[in-house]
């Protein structure tokens, strides 16, 4: 079982020390179809928990991406400028989106594990 | 129109969609796939690449006959109908008086009377458009009992071809009643991709069978609404609601190509269609704006409704499709811009979340038309 960490919005976080790795859901990456664009947040934006942060473009549509935790961000995967769909082919691992220094680490206690957010992907099917 | 409770139509081919694993949402009452397994990326690429297979049952089917049907339906279109010979097609709009377009459409002469291709959210109003405009002089028959099958793509000839070799001697915009499968089929030399095909108007309770058929062939792959989008905004081409409505002109829409000859006021019968004086104002004076392809700078897509600003931030139009085109490779767009900045690599912004983008009216289609006109 790994400790990454979801929010109601499919955005996920995996803790590492004091930085977290966020992305997006494999579930939200399907859903949205083929990525072709991601504006991704500037280096070193202050964030608080809910925020947009990022927006993902698909042959569908935009959505808007939030961040799961508030902090500052401190490195961007720029490999999506150019291979945006690393996120449909990768969504946890090379398809990250940012990493972010968090400065309330208690606010994972509000996010799913990966079993509460399995249970909530499904009801929300 | 029907609220959101109304149970949605489903098509002859909606258990294929199924049993393909598409995903189905609601489109113009109707619950249709917008993607396959494949995804709308690769279905796109592989309907330019080879030929992608489309449910279009949910656009409307009408048979006008009697007579003196090419002669009324004159009366609501700027197109020539009277000598649109026997086995020809040709793309029609229905105007209002404000010459506002209420409807696009396809006019085929079958030799035996006139077969219309209408939108699927429009047709209710069509036929009631038809017949009270035109029911006194034609008969206004809606087709509900067939489906409509489209094939487009390079290899779209080489695939009907083994069910029927004498599709190659059709050419764009031509028609032919054909046997496929045992089946009476209508097919055209049309399509809404910007590359060569067919739609193919086939009995309900065939339908499902041909397209399994067509199915079969390596070269296909079934193609949701999604791809059938980005496949037409690549090609330049105007969706109904969007690029084009009731608020829109032909004129302002770009569609002069579209206004045939003879009905224009010089022409052997002018005018004599809803807002015909319109029109012809138009033509002789310009529009205050004009549909224009529109090329973003940047990666980002800009999408319907997205605000056009000139560089004093003054707004000069608005997107109205826009999406990224896949076989282009970048993002792409249509809207309507004031005519003075409507040339081609006139330099304006965009609005997206709040800021402005730059965008150049760009010349359509994206794509080359790959229409076979033999």
């Amino acid at each position: 079982m790994s400790d990454r960490k979801y929010s109601k919005d499919h955005e996920w976080i995996e803790v590492d020390g004091d930085i977290g790795t966020v992305g997006i859901s494999d579930h939200a990456q399907e859903q949205l179809g083929d990525i072709v664009f991601i504006e991704l947040p500037k280096d070193g934006r202050e964030v608080s928990k809910g925020d947009e942060i990022a927006t993902v473009e698909s042959v569908k549509a935009a959505s808007e991406i939030y961040a799961p935790v508030s902090g500052r961000v401190v490195e961007v995967n720029s490999a999506l400028d150019d291979e945006p769909a690393l996120v449909n082919s990768d969504a946890f691992g090379e398809g990250w989106f940012f990493r972010i220094e968090l400065s309330n680490p208690s606010e994972l206690d509000d996010l799913m594990d990966e079993e509460a957010y399995k249970a909530f992907v499904e009801d929300d099917d | 129109m029907t609220g959101s409770e109304t149970e949605l139509k489903r098509t002859p081919l909606h258990d294929l969609h199924r049993e393909l694993g598409a995903k189905m949402v609601p489109f113009a009452g109707y619950e249709m796939p917008v993607q396959y397994p494949l995804g709308i990326l690769k279905e796109h690429q592989h309907t330019r690449a080879a030929a992608g297979l489309f449910d279009v049952s949910h656009m409307g089917q009408v048979r006008l006959s009697g007579a003196g049907a090419a002669a009324a339906l004159e009366r609501l279109v700027p197109v020539d109908v009277i000598d649109l010979a026997a086995g020809r097609q040709r793309y029609a709009l229905f105007t209002n008086e404000e010459a506002g377009i209420l409807d696009d459409l396809m006019i085929t002469n079958t030799g035996n009377d006139l077969f219309l291709v209408v939108n699927a959210a429009c047709k209710g109003q069509d036929i009631a458009h038809l017949k009270d405009g035109i029911g006194g002089d034609a008969s206004v028959e809606p087709l509900e009992d067939r489906g409509l099958i489209a094939l487009q793509g390079p290899l779209a000839a080489a695939v009907l071809a083994r069910l029927a070799p004498e599709v190659t001697g059709l050419v764009f915009m031509t028609a032919a009643t054909i046997d496929l499968e045992g089946v009476t089929c209508l097919v055209t030399r049309s399509g809404y991709t910007g590359e060569d095909g067919f739609e193919i108007s086939v009995p309900a309770d065939a339908a499902a069978r041909l397209a399994r058929r067509l199915l079969d062939e390596a070269e296909v792959e079934p193609v949701g609404l999604g791809a059938r989008d980005s496949l037409r905004l690549e090609a330049g081409l105007c969706l109904y609601g969007h690029d084009i409505d009731s608020e829109t002109t032909p004129v302002e829409a770009a569609l002069t190509w579209a206004l045939s000859k003879a009905r224009r006021a010089d022409g052997a019968r002018p005018g004599g269609y809803p807002g015909a004086e319109v029109v012809f104002d138009q033509l002789a004076n310009g529009v205050s704006c004009r549909r224009v392809g529109l090329q973003p700078e940047g990666r980002a897509p800009v999408r319907e409704g997205a605000e056009i600003s000139d560089g004093d931030g003054r707004v000069v139009g608005t997107v109205t499709s826009g999406g990224f085109g896949p076989s282009v490779g970048r993002p792409v767009a249509m809207g309507y811009v004031e005519t003075p900045l409507s040339k081609v690599g006139t330099r304006l912004n965009v609005m997206l979340r709040g800021q402005a983008h730059p965008i150049a009216v760009a010349k359509l289609p994206f794509v080359a038309q790959r229409y076979h006109r033999g």
